[in-house]
């Protein structure tokens, strides 16, 4: 790791002025991902904001009938809640499905959707990346890319957001809020969070410098059957190859959100659409503007087998 | 005979090669007298921690890791470092009641917690039980992902009993012990011998006896 300073912010406003006026601060939550990249020097922050401590780790009910969620809350509690278990299983389910129980008890709500991909090309320092070094180029595309997107791709980027909690979230149409050195206040839906790569895949979201993510909140609760479907290459303590989020609901309101064939969190009206003419059509749906290489093409197929087995689990 | 291997000689042998490797990738950080290695010696930070029941008083660079703060500074060398990147579990400790990997965290963000190591679950004269598990049902080969594996048993029992959900779990109101949900929750330990169904079965034994 190259050095680097280190403080405990006291408040979140004090978070948010220390990261805008600090040359090359970053906030670190459980440090699982920032760390991890950290040592390979991927990432190389000059100082380190620790926000562990911000009182940010509430799940509280909102005035609207909703669930706001503190950006430090881990992964284990926020998957154990037994108002998420409840009435946002899907999200439970995500979170269980991601990582280890070990990472569960580090990893924060802040920092599983900012948590960086897991292209090959992007880890290695020694091959070109327009993710890690702008303008360098792209090791991926004329590579190895059997666990990268087909949805949401540029010239530049093809990477996968790698995230499961952050699908459950974009199916429950979540917010997130933040609080900037100025003091001001914002909330992004989420739709809006994560960014296409475009020609800039090293800009992943709508944050700016310094602005901190205080909580996340969903909406009232949908009711319906709540799923969540993770393929990945073991049984578990893997990354997704392909993951469906869905909840099934009366009235034309099943929605479909899709992780690991995507460069964002992904949801297509077409694919919700589609719903009640069955698994096949919604992967059509959500496939028609599908750019695969010759090493992913095979999600296309896994995507639609995964969709059919969802279906049959709904109907169990 | 010429100078047999043991396998307790071939153990030393590596813990020796792994030791030189953690201290070489120190080394190369920041060479000293090199001006990051300068810099880095002014920004020493104080570290309070309670490990296994002691207070342990400790000046770190913020970049040392829990785990190297365990090994390196308080010769806890019974957590292990493996990947080094959360990936397989060796490194696991409790802090605080929870599990973690302590090679993905910084000491100084334990400034007044609570922390458990292999050393303060048992010692040979008073095992653990779950350690006691371990060596009963032979849950393990080389014994290097041991430490980890026993500190997140404890915890998965402890998960288990606190009506913590896993993935493995059918119905999340309705958290119980089996099997399935031990290779779950445990996949976060990876053993390389796959000492697996011996380790499945120690921890079995401990549940169905804190049950009784
Ligand atoms: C071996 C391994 C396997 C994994 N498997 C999975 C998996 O299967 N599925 C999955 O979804 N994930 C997986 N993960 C990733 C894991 O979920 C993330 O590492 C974790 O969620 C990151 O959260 P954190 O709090 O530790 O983030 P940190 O590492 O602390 O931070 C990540 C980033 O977010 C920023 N940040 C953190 N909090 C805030 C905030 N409040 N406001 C603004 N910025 C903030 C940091 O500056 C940093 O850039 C795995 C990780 C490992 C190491
Ligand atoms: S796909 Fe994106 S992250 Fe991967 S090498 Fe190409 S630019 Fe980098």
């Amino acid at each position: 790791m190259r050095p680097f300073t280190y403080s405990r912010a006291a408040s979140v406003e004090e978070a948010a002025k220390t990261a805008a006026t600090t040359p090359g601060a970053r906030f670190i939550a459980g440090g699982t991902n920032l760390l991890d990249l950290m040592k390979l020097q991927i990432e190389t922050p000059a100082h380190l904001i620790d926000v562990n401590h911000l009182g940010l780790d509430r799940i509280e009910p909102t005035a609207e009938g909703g669930l706001k969620i503190g950006a430090l809350v881990r992964n284990t509690d926020l998957a154990a809640d037994k108002t998420v278990r409840r009435d946002y299983a899907v999200l439970s389910r995500a979170l269980l499905a991601g990582a280890s129980g070990q990472l569960r008890n580090k990893a924060t709500t802040g920092g599983n959707l900012l948590q960086r991909t897991r292209c090959p090309y992007f880890y290695d320092t020694r091959m070109p990346c327009n993710k890690r070094r702008p303008g360098s180029g792209c090791g991926a595309l004329k590579g190895v890319s059997r666990s990268l997107a087909i949805l949401g791709t540029s010239e530049a980027c093809i990477a996968q957001h790698p995230s499961d909690m952050a699908v459950a979230l974009r199916l429950l149409d979540a917010q997130v809020d933040t609080a900037s050195a100025d003091g001001s206040r914002r909330s992004i839906p989420i739709a809006d969070f994560h960014l296409l790569p475009g020609d800039t895949p090293h800009i992943e979201n709508a944050l700016k410098p310094g602005e901190l993510i205080t909580s996340v909140t969903l909406p009232r609760p949908l009711g319906g059957t709540h799923v969540y479907r993770k393929v990945r290459d073991r049984a578990s303590y893997a990354f997704a190859l392909v993951s469906v989020a869905a909840v099934f609901a009366k009235d034309g309101q099943t929605r479909f959100a899709f992780g690991g064939i995507a460069t964002k969190p992904w949801r297509t009206p077409a694919a919700d659409a589609a719903a009640s003419s069955g698994a096949a059509a919604v992967a059509e749906a959500a496939l028609s503007d599908a750019r695969p290489t010759v090493h992913n093409a095979f999600k296309q197929r896994l995507t639609a087998r995964t969709l059919a087995s969802l279906y049959r689990q709904k109907g169990a | 005979m010429p100078d047999p291997l043991t396998r307790r000689s071939l153990l030393q042998g590596s813990a020796a090669a792994a030791a030189a490797i953690s201290v070489s990738g120190e080394a190369q950080a920041a060479p000293a007298g090199s001006p990051q290695r300068r810099k880095e010696q002014q920004q020493m930070n104080p570290v309070g921690l309670t490990v296994n029941g002691r207070e342990v008083h400790l000046q770190l660079d913020p970049r040392t890791t829990l785990l190297d703060a365990l090994r390196e500074h308080m010769h806890l060398t019974g957590t292990k470092k493996g990947c080094d990147h959360g990936q397989c579990g060796a490194c696991t400790v409790i802090v605080e009641g929870r599990r973690i990997n302590s090679c993905l965290t910084l000491a100084v963000m334990h400034e007044g917690d609570r922390i458990t190591t292999i050393e303060g679950l048992g010692t040979p004269e008073k095992l653990h039980p779950m350690q006691r598990a371990f060596i009963t049902h032979d849950g393990y080969q080389c014994g290097y992902c041991t430490p980890g594996q026993i500190c997140s048993a404890v915890a998965v029992l402890e998960e288990i009993g606190a009506g913590i959900p896993s993935h493995a779990t059918e119905n999340l109101d309705q958290i119980a012990f089996s099997d399935n949900e031990v290779r779950e929750r445990m996949s976060g330990n990876i053993c390389r011998c796959a000492a697996y169904p011996n380790i499945v079965a120690a921890i079995r034994e401990v549940a169905e006896g804190e049950k009784a």
